[in-house]
């Protein structure tokens, strides 16, 4: 297992796309990192400039203090789980899972086997500990009797498997996941994400795993990159970046139902919102025009407090998301249980300390500490 | 049922047409098994022209065999032999170099991949007829002449149709497939031969096929740059034996000795059918 770290990284295309700008982070040895972010925001071509697939334009990424920029992807000991498994069709799952590994064998050759038997010898011992190691993968995890099907004949979950056993037989230095669970359906997606996570606790092995989900993310990482238009926005563990978002982007991206916004001016407690209702806050915030940040478990029904209509009553079973309408803004309240209001109503809402966030004014609002 | 019986009137354009296929098959295998005089009245007045003979000539095919070139056996042995280099070294070059081409073409990101395509393909606008001449004058100036060299050596730079035809095929592999090979620890050739070559089994299917019977039963190349009857191949040697025994005259022979000539074609083709099948149809929905 090893350190990796990307000292000011940039990646533009040509045509001149920035994909990446300055990215900088160091990952230790057996981290768990989720680079996470929108379609497009440069968290895939960062991990395949890692893993040797793209060039980089400027700055270093080094692996174990060892510059790898120039390294060409099949030298830089590291395994990758692609999004569509890039299992090889033509090979059974055993072969599949030999492929790596097979290649770093020093005595490959037939011939000399035929003509020098101390060579045949060493030769039949390294078949043999990749034999090993191909079923211990396969015992790991749960595939051993699947080894002389082809891909064709498994399904999703088993294929995904098959690809996670291909990394894992190499035991690389740094194992690499570009949303390998985004092609399972959602209840073998949960399942996997679970057995990801004890493998990772088992192993100890250092992973780089990218994601658009933010929920997978927010499960599966130690830390979280949240990346947008080629730029680290925030990187830190994910409860920190639920609790303190870095600004307005990530506030909105992490956290499912997604933040609400609301601008305003805020005067002690209360908020003057634009266009909307005042609302009286449990604690005072910065003075001035800013954004009011609200997660959707802060508004909650109560006796005292705002007047908004309920548009949308959706039951989860164990919550439900009540979508309201409060002036010109929308807002979502989550509650536990049932709701037993109609939709249309005008009931009155309240809001509570956490939850509530302060955001400069604008897209890119940065936070306000209060 | 309108919709069965009208499915069912295709059979017919079908059915003709099979049967204008197979004529000149039948024609030649019924000719190949008559005596001589039989084939001479078959041919001169058209009597029983494609009637199977009551008391068939098998002994036809050895004859046809044995009177090819000007010494016994060895006439058909050389050029049997000679046609079986050339057609494998043949197949052989030109799955490797089309297929590695069309690998390049369609996977490796290099300046100028758009034009040098292009160009390739416009190879293709040019008839055989025109190369002709430059080609014979480049490889008499390296004493290739007479030799089996000029009609090996080209197959191992490539064939623009069979390029085009893997480029367009490897176009459709995931790219993703080709990381995964150079994460594993190949470079491009060892992606190529280990990941790409193997799934490319259709497109090489119909390379195989197509390149064979062009080989095998190509007369021009051979006649041109072989002068020596030990270099002949077998179509060449069919041609040479019409003229030994004045054309129509030995014509069951020389109708005996084409059905031998073409056994190999077929029995290719029925063994490659599947993938060729395949193949053509990828070619026909995705090139």
């Amino acid at each position: 297992m090893a350190d990796v770290r990307f000292d000011s990284v940039t990646k533009v295309y040509e045509g001149g796309v920035q994909a990446v700008d300055r990215f900088s982070m160091s990952i230790s040895d057996g981290e768990f990192i989720v680079l996470v972010g929108p379609s497009g925001c440069g968290k895939s071509t960062t991990l395949r400039m890692l893993a040797g697939l793209e060039s980089t334009t400027d700055g270093s990424i080094l692996i174990d203090d060892q510059v790898v920029n120039d390294m060409p992807a099949s030298e830089r000991d590291i395994a990758m789980v692609f999004q569509d498994y890039a299992l090889y069709p033509h090979m059974t799952v055993q072969a599949n899972l030999a492929f790596g590994i097979d290649r770093r064998r020093t005595h490959r050759s037939r011939l000399r086997a035929l003509c020098a038997p101390s060579y045949a010898n060493r030769r039949r011992e390294e078949l043999a500990r990749v034999r090993t190691r191909v079923q211990d993968a396969a015992r790991t995890l749960g595939i051993e009797d699947l080894l002389e099907r082809h891909p064709r004949e498994l399904s999703g979950g088993q294929r995904q498997r098959v690809a996670l056993g291909r990394a894992l037989v190499r035991d690389p230095r740094v194992f690499l996941l570009d949303e390998p669970l985004s092609n399972l359906d959602a209840r073998l997606r949960l399942q996997m994400r679970a057995e990801l996570r004890m493998l990772h606790r088992s192993m100890g092995a250092t992973m780089v795993y990218v994601t658009h989900d933010q929920e997978e993310a927010m499960t599966l990482g130690d830390r979280l990159v949240v990346m947008k238009d080629g730029v680290v926005q925030q990187c830190d563990t994910p409860m920190a970046i639920y609790e303190r978002p870095a600004n307005r982007f990530v506030a909105g991206f992490i956290g499912t139902p997604s933040m609400h916004f609301l601008p305003g001016t805020l005067t002690g407690s209360t908020f003057a919102t634009d266009g909307g209702p005042s609302l009286q806050l449990p604690d005072p915030g910065p003075d001035g025009p800013c954004l009011l940040g609200l997660r959707p478990d802060a508004v909650v029904p109560a006796d005292t407090g705002f007047q908004a209509v309920v548009e949308v009553i959706e039951h989860y079973g164990d919550c439900t998301d009540l979508v309201l309408r409060c002036g010109d803004h929308e807002l979502v309240s989550r509650i536990r249980g049932h709701y037993e209001g109609r939709e249309g109503d005008t009931a009155t809402f309240a809001i509570k300390h956490r939850g509530v966030h302060w955001f400069e004014p604008g897209e890119n609002g940065r936070r306000i500490q209060p | 049922m309108s919709r069965t019986r009208a499915n069912r009137t295709w059979y017919i354009p079908l059915l003709l047409g099979t049967v204008a296929m197979l004529f000149p098959l039948w024609w030649m295998i019924t000719l190949s098994l008559k005596t001589e005089a039989d084939a001479s009245a078959a041919l001169t007045r058209g009597r029983g022209l494609l009637s199977v003979p009551a008391d068939p000539q098998w002994g036809n095919y050895g004859e046809a065999i044995r009177r090819v070139g000007t010494s016994e056996w060895w006439g058909f042995l050389d050029a049997l032999a000679n046609s079986i280099v050339v057609t494998t070294v043949v197949l052989v070059a030109t799955i490797l170099s089309s297929s590695l081409v069309g690998f390049a073409f369609a996977r490796i990101r290099f300046r100028g991949n758009k034009v040098l395509f292009l160009l390739m393909l416009a190879t293709m606008m040019l008839p055989a007829q025109v190369t002709m001449i430059p080609l014979f004058l480049l490889f008499r100036s390296m004493g290739w002449v007479d030799t089996l060299l000029p009609l090996i050596v080209p197959a191992f730079f490539g064939s623009a149709f069979f390029i085009f035809m893997y480029r367009q095929f490897i176009a459709q592999v995931p790219e993703s497939l080709i990381e995964a090979a150079r994460i594993d620890g190949y470079g491009w050739l060892g992606a190529w031969w280990k990941i790409i070559l193997p799934l490319c089994r259709p497109v090489t299917a119909i390379t195989a096929v197509f390149t064979f019977i062009f080989v095998w039963n190509d007369f021009m190349t051979p006649l041109i740059y072989l002068h020596s009857e030990d270099q002949s191949t077998l179509a060449v040697a069919l041609n040479s034996f019409r003229n030994q025994f004045n054309g129509i005259k030995d014509v069951h022979l020389l109708m005996a000795l084409s059905v031998v000539t073409m056994i190999p074609c077929i029995v290719l083709f029925f063994a490659a059918q599947k993938h060729f099948i395949e193949g053509l149809g990828r070619g026909a929905v995705k090139g």
